[in-house]
């Protein structure tokens, strides 16, 4: 049963005691205006020397003076084109399907351009394989519009042209190729076919040229396995909407895992399908150490540290296969778990898969091997993944030869080792002393710092591509806009230097006919962006002669299928030892990924969806370590979060870095996120936090560290975790498990999990929406389009690509770190993460009363057990061992009978006919009224003019980042309240639309920016008094609810009771 | 039946004359060299203008004297002539060596045939090129006129300010004499005019007319105050000085071309778009000159100047009729601007609505120099919203809405208003 449930979105919410919890609830803006300071104040105000009548003139001269400016309209010039493109026309948006492959985001997308400037990401529905946008691909259409971008080819540093360029590298590429030593060309994953060939093109030209395919975050373990079981390099693709039941032990499928991607499948699995009484889901366990979108996600998640996982996957496979493996004994909890989880995978038989994050060659054989014997049917084998094609080995022997000077010359592409390698400055030292180093990079990064030859290298926006996703499944990366500066892709200088006369556009067209498109149009696949083959051959296989050069590799393996003992590898795992110290556990965040796009200030500003902290990266600790290693964390005044640092060593190399207390974390262990820390290339402000892949030693994510507490002040976060509350209104997640889903009914008087509040009247109590408890009049919105949006807890993963969406499309400014410290973040939609405990908290409150005074002496001796409040509260915060985590997102709910409306003094928040509540930002004078009248705390007040403005130096305060605007909707300005306007300006055109060309509407086409980049389906907006529309249906559905129904506010945005698949309420 | 006799005989009558007419008009023609020139240059306008010119190159040679020229350069006569225009690319295929010089000259372009023209109208287009050009008034002339009659009223205002300052002179010293004589005869009394408090003193001593006269003076500054300060912002009658002359009234006015045939996006588009130069050029690449009405401020030669501008901001080259220098955009200066804050779409309007482009952008099709017809405020906008009843017929969007309507309110038309026409976030988001 849902209601008795307690939720609570900080540590710091579980102190009963805590005053800022308070304050934070009380209070709408928590920072007072500071009239006190200085009116309360007689002396400074007698010292001030502004006198009364000094005052006045000012006011009088500025008035004066602001009149006379607004007199005089500026001149505004138009420019039309010369010769305008025909498919151009000012003021309507065109599409084109595209793709990117920037070596850690790969995805088929559309791409929206207002008169030739992209400006906004979109999902392409028509792509079988990842046809959907993270919130970093989102976000990447302004990391075209960068300025810090290279701008022109450099060498050693001095801009110089592109003549002068490719004479003086092809002149070095001739001196390496005779000296005998061999050229490298170092890259990211391109999984494409025609660069895959044009390599092999390029090794022919010259002799002893040698490729290394290099991913910053390695899949290389995994690749490994599948290429020893299969003979072929590339990853297992799952789907997960076949899947009844998902097991990962340490893989953030959710996330990054294996290139991610795979949400919009598991969410579909997510989603209780059937009758009522027989409703199904999926479920999932999760074994792992940080708090992942995956664990929290999951229905059932044990922290475990990651030695501990190579057991627990050792001992799941023993269980499974009915091998006998001999692992060591984990705690009971974890044994149940285990126990349980390969009783579930045995009755679920083909409905059943096991995934894993671990990087170990053994345990992701394990997988496969488990997965196999299985059968299971969200296992595909046959079209393998293509891209992540990164090899571990030949990258640390290509470091190593570089720094003993054994290569001749390194042409880099798409890559940053002096960045993410753990030892990025020996191949730093090893660069400068080569023959020949070039790198083709967009920005001047930590490489290009130490590279004599800097190649500007266009964005994925600019280029021509094309990229073979899984086998079989091609798309293509074409042009959005013409290159902004004088760039040129890697692809294009490898033909040049071959001596090729063809653009690198004419030579993809000729490897399609060749080779991919059999006969079909060309023109067509580059309309689609993607296209599909039964080919049984990858073309796209670009490492393999980097395995022959890698001496680590096994003498003499072929590349053929071979035997794999995986009863040896699944003993060897059994006996992996207890760490010794703690162990530390590196991720990618949502929000930064690899760190590429370090210097995208919609990323910067992106709270990950687990610790809602946005500008940093941390590390994230259990209560438990916390408390012993003395690191706290506690939140001040304006709601701002302050952690200690940790020093964090790791093989001899210490960091100092802030700490998070993350609730779910596994005891042992500490994770920190990769991406951060960057220092060259990258705008000052988005030098954030510090570089974590310094301790990326081996390419394993997971290491064995010391941490201990640096003596150093206290860190500021930029976290929204407390920010906006609501209230303590509670009942604003709804959930259940799917037991008491299918056996009760929703209104059930005992166990009814989506009960309608009601209220009372005349002492009488009557439903919360009935007309009686209203205290409007209703207006008649059955005419004409009444807006809804949908959200399904249960499909929401919390990935935040809507977040990134809403930002582009709505020209969400960027605020900053300390403002959003302050509670002044922009967001207009904003993804709540609530925890709560498995137990119900009832037992708690009882508890709570029956303590018994403080006890604080029997506290300090050691006494946990006692009766005393003091140790009491400590059990009570236990749940934060293992929360269960519920994502929200929220938005302006548009209330039919909206108190935001009532309250504003000069009219400019009022509702329209069609559900939306409107917000006219030239009307607006900034009371805040209507902010602290929401009860949904949506509403953001703009405290600063956040464009042209030099304090605010992000993406629009220059003219390049201002391309990303989207004409069709104001910037606002200074002292003006703004809200989700439900995408008004995409409602209207639709309409529009429909009206020119005399038709009526079809659902699915109304959208919003947040509905249309939801993969996931989890939201679905459209129009109710279309009664066919899927939202009209869902607003009748058993597992609909509204958000604080019982304020009386009927909202028009609806959201799904959260099904957990778990017996334990 | 007498009546239809009647007119038959009328209408018999007036066919003849019509037969009579027409199998002398030739010879009376051909003799009158005036007239032929007149109907060959309307034939002229009407067949061969779109490639030729008189006097340029167009996208076919320019044909002054184009018969004289031929007789003397190449020896061809007017049965020559008669071939070419009837069927120049048979004359071409008969292997005939001017014929298909002139064709490879031209970028084997054959000219188009016109083979309903009799041999007389191919005289007369021939008479009109053979006529002498019209030599436009010199402006030599113009200039001393306009000076000369400038210097006569100047003469006439100093004649008549020496005379008004003579008759002042004249009056002052007879009124000093007078005085003079006065004071010497002791008639004039100065002591009068003493007498009584002065009015301004009598008005100010009277508190109750100070405080009205206060209020009303108080009143009529707000009123003006007012007035003023709501004139802030809005430009109505902006009349900006364009980079390129361009006047709608020739365009739009005088020759009748469609808004939207220039202006094409406002049919789909929030923007109406101003004009690529391309679309100027799908005219101007022929017409170089303008031969319409002109004025003493705008004289054709005034014209034919903007026109080469097109030519130089698109790189055209009128002589050898190509594109050959580097295109430099026109920066023309908007004049309606609407706020940021302000969402207006043209295809809304244009399409949906059917509403004229004049009734927003004023009488268009008679400004040579456009201006801001409508203030562009809010109240403006909802005025017209209020008044105008939306379109519902015809459309299938509206079919279903429609029909709900009229149940609900038992009304068959709906102002823009009622249809949510006045709400907020309509315009502002």
């Amino acid at each position: 049963m849902a209601s008795n449930k307690k939720y609570w979105k900080s540590v710091e919410e579980l102190n009963e005691n805590s005053t800022i919890v308070e304050t934070l609830r009380q209070n709408e803006f928590v920072e007072e205006v500071p009239v006190d300071e200085f009116l309360g104040d007689k002396e400074t105000l007698e010292s001030s020397s502004t006198s009364r009548r000094d005052f006045l003139k000012y006011v009088g001269f500025s008035t004066a003076a602001a009149t006379l400016a607004a007199c005089e309209g500026p001149v505004i010039k138009s420019i039309p084109y010369v010769v305008q493109p025909e498919t151009i026309i000012p003021g309507v948006a065109d599409y084109y399907a595209t793709t990117i492959a920037d070596g850690y985001d790969f995805a088929s997308i559309l791409i929206k351009t207002r008169e030739g400037r992209p400006i906004k990401v979109e999902n392409n529905k028509e792509a079988a394989v990842k046809g959907s946008a993270n919130a970093r691909i989102q976000a990447s259409v302004l990391s075209l519009y960068d300025s810090m971008r290279v701008k022109t080819p450099k060498i050693a540093g001095e801009e110089t042209s592109w003549e002068e360029f490719d004479g003086e590298v092809f002149q070095r590429i001739r001196t390496v190729a005779d000296s005998g030593k061999p050229l490298v060309l170092l890259t990211q994953t391109f999984a494409s076919p025609s660069t895959a060939k044009l390599i092999e093109e390029f090794k022919a030209k010259f002799s002893n040229v040698r490729h290394v395919t290099y991913d910053a975050i390695s899949e290389s373990t995994a690749l490994d396995a599948f290429e020893a079981k299969y003979g072929e390099r590339g990853l297992a693709d799952y789907d997960f909407a076949k899947a009844e039941l998902i097991v990962s032990v340490g893989a953030d499928i959710l996330g990054d895992w294996q290139g991610g991607g795979y949400d919009d499948g598991y969410a579909k699995g997510r989603i209780p399908q059937g009758k009522h009484g027989q409703a199904k889901m999926s479920r999932h366990i999760q074994f792992e150490s940080n708090m992942s979108l995956s664990g929290a996600n999951a229905d059932k998640r044990v922290p475990l540290t990651p030695s501990d996982q190579k057991v627990a996957l050792a001992k799941i496979y023993a269980g499974i296969t009915g091998n006998a493996v001999s692992g060591r004994k984990l705690s009971d909890k974890v044994e149940d778990a285990i126990a349980k989880a390969v009783g579930q995978i045995k009755q679920a038989k083909t409905k059943a898969v096991v995934v894993s994050g671990i990087n170990d060659v053994d345990a992701q054989s394990l997988v496969l091997a488990i997965n196999e014997y299985l059968n299971s049917e969200a296992f595909d084998a046959n079209a393998p993944r293509k891209i992540r094609q990164g090899n571990d080995k030949a990258v640390a022997k290509l470091v190593a030869d570089v720094k003993n000077g054994a290569v001749g010359g390194v042409i880099m592409a798409g890559v940053n080792p002096v960045y993410t390698l753990a030892n990025g400055k020996e191949f730093a030292e090893g660069l400068q002393k080569l023959e020949l180093a070039v790198t083709f990079t967009m920005k001047e990064d930590e490489t290009a710092l130490n590279t004599k030859y800097i190649a500007p290298a266009p964005h994925y926006l600019e280029s021509w591509g094309d990229v073979e996703m899984k086998k079989g499944h091609y798309s293509v990366m074409q042009p959005t806009i013409r290159p902004l500066f004088d760039t040129r892709q890697f692809q294009d200088a490898l033909l040049k230097w071959t001596g090729s006369e063809q653009t690198y556009y004419e030579y993809i067209k000729e490897t399609w006919s060749a080779d991919i498109l059999g006969g079909t149009s060309w023109n067509k696949a580059v309309h689609d962006g993607v296209f599909k083959t039964t080919a049984t051959v990858s073309l796209a296989d670009e490492a393999t002669d980097a395995i022959e050069n890698a001496p680590e590799a096994e003498e003499g393996e072929e590349t053929a299928p071979q035997s794999v003992d995986v009863n040896a590898q699944a003993r060897k795992l059994a006996g992996t030892k207890v760490a010794t110290g703690m162990e530390l556990v590196l991720y990618a965040k949502t929000g930064m990924g690899d760190g590429q796009q370090a210097n995208n200030p919609w990323l910067q500003e992106f709270p990950d969806p687990i610790t809602r902290a946005s500008w940093d990266n941390y590390l994230t600790v259990s209560k438990a370590d916390a408390a012993k290693l003395e690191l706290v964390n506690e939140n001040v005044a304006n709601g701002g979060l302050n952690g200690s640092y940790a020093k964090v060593t790791v093989n001899g190399v210490s960091l100092e870095v802030p700490v998070i207390i993350q609730p779910g974390q596994a005891k042992g262990t500490v994770g920190l996120a990769v991406g951060y820390g960057k220092e060259a290339g990258i705008k000052e402000e988005m030098q954030t936090g510090v570089n974590a892949y310094t301790f990326y030693n081996n390419f394993n994510s997971a290491q064995e560290v010391t941490v201990t507490a640096a003596a150093r002040e206290m860190h500021e976060f930029a976290c929204v975790q407390l920010h906006n509350t609501l209230m303590g209104r509670g009942d604003i997640v709804k959930e259940t498990t799917i037991e008491i889903f299918n056996t009760y009914g929703k209104e059930d008087l005992k166990h009814g999990w989506n009960v309608m509040p009601h209220v009372s009247k005349d002492h009488e109590m009557i439903s919360a929406t009935s007309p009686d408890a209203d205290l409007w009049d209703e207006f008649d919105r059955s005419i004409g389009h009444h807006f809804n949006l949908s959200i399904d807890l249960n499909a929401c993963t919390g990935c935040g690509a809507c977040v990134i969406a809403c930002h582009a499309e709505n020209n969400v400014p960027v605020v900053g770190k300390t403002e959003v410290r302050r509670s002044r973040d922009m967001h207009w939609l904003r993804i709540d993460r609530y925890y709560s405990s498995e137990e119900t908290f009832a037992g708690d409150d009882e508890a709570k009363e029956n303590f018994d005074g403080l006890g604080l002496g029997n506290y300090v001796f050691g006494d946990r057990e006692g009766n005393g409040s003091l140790s009491g509260f400590a059990r009570l915060e236990d749940p934060s061992e293992n929360p269960q985590v519920a994502f929200q997102p929220v938005m302006c709910q548009h209330c039919n009978h909206a108190p935001c409306e009532t309250v504003c003094p000069v009219a400019a928040t009022s509702h329209g006919r069609q559900g939306q509540n409107h917000m006219a930002y030239n009307r607006c004078v900034g009371t805040r009224y209507c902010a602290n009248n929401c009860p949904y705390k949506v509403r953001r007040f703009n405290w600063f003019l956040y464009n042209k403005n030099d304090e605010f130096d992000y993406h629009m305060n220059d003219d390049l980042g201002r391309m990303v605007l989207n004409p069709d909707v104001v910037v606002r300005s200074r002292g003006v309240m703004e809200k989700c306007s439900m995408c008004i300006q995409m409602t209207q055109k639709t309409i529009l639309d429909a009206k020119r060309e005399g038709r009526q509407i079809k659902d699915g086409e109304f959208q919003t920016a947040c509905s249309s980049a939801c993969s996931s389906g989890a939201m679905v907006f459209g129009d109710i008094n279309d009664k066919e529309s899927k939202v009209a249906k869902s607003l009748k559905d058993d597992r609909m609810y509204h958000l604080l129904e019982h304020v009386g506010t009927k909202p028009n945005v609806q959201y799904y009771v959260k099904v957990r698949n778990t017996k334990e309420a | 039946m007498k009546k239809v006799n009647h007119r038959n005989s009328i209408s018999r009558i007036l066919g003849i004359a019509l037969a009579l007419t027409l199998a002398f008009s030739t010879s009376l023609f051909a003799q009158d060299s005036a007239a032929a020139v007149a109907a060959g240059k309307s034939l002229f306008n009407a067949n061969c203008a779109a490639c030729h010119k008189l006097d340029a190159m167009s996208t076919g040679p320019m044909l002054r004297n184009i018969e004289q020229r031929l007789a003397e350069e190449e020896g061809l006569d007017r049965e020559w002539l008669y071939k070419w225009i009837r069927n120049s690319s048979a004359l071409i295929k008969s292997g005939d060596a001017y014929a298909v010089k002139v064709y490879e000259e031209n970028g084997k372009k054959a000219m188009t045939a016109f083979p309903t023209l009799t041999n007389e109208e191919i005289d007369n287009i021939l008479a009109y090129t053979a006529s002498e050009p019209i030599k436009p008034p010199t402006p030599d002339e113009k200039t001393v006129q306009v000076v000369e009659s400038g210097f006569s009223n100047q003469m006439v205002l100093w004649a008549l300010i020496v005379l008004f300052g003579l008759l002042a002179l004249g009056l002052f010293l007879v009124n000093k004499t007078l005085r003079k004589f006065a004071a010497a005869n002791g008639t004039l009394n100065l002591e009068e005019e003493t007498k009584g408090t002065p009015i301004w003193k009598a008005f100010a001593q009277n508190q109750f007319l100070v405080i009205v006269t206060t209020i009303f003076f108080l009143l009529g500054s707000a009123y003006f105050a007012y007035g003023y300060l709501m004139q802030v912002g809005i430009d109505q009658g902006y009349q900006p000085i364009q980079p390129i002359h361009f006047s709608h009234k020739i365009h739009a006015g005088d020759n009748k071309i469609e808004c939207k045939y220039c202006h094409s996006s406002a049919r789909v588009s929030k923007h109406s778009g101003i004009p690529s130069l391309n679309i100027c050029m799908n005219c101007h690449m022929n017409i170089a000159e303008y031969n319409g009405e002109t004025s003493a401020k705008y004289s054709k030669d005034f014209y034919d100047k903007e026109i080469q501008k097109i030519y130089k901001a698109t790189g055209w080259d009128p002589a050898t009729q190509a594109y050959v220098n580097e295109p430099k955009p026109v920066k023309w200066v908007r004049i309606h601007n609407l706020p940021d804050f302000v969402y207006f779409n043209h295809s809304q309007h244009v399409t949906v609505a059917g509403v004229d482009c004049q009734k927003c952008h004023g009488q268009i099709q008679e400004m040579e120099i456009v201006e801001q017809h409508s203030p562009l405020t809010m109240g403006w906008c909802i005025n017209c919203h209020r008044e105008t009843d939306v379109n519902l017929k015809g459309s299938a969007y509206y079919e279903k809405i429609h029909e709900q309507l009229k149940e609900k309110y038992g009304v068959e038309s709906f102002k823009a208003s009622q249809m949510g026409a006045l709400e907020c976030g309509k315009c502002h988001y």
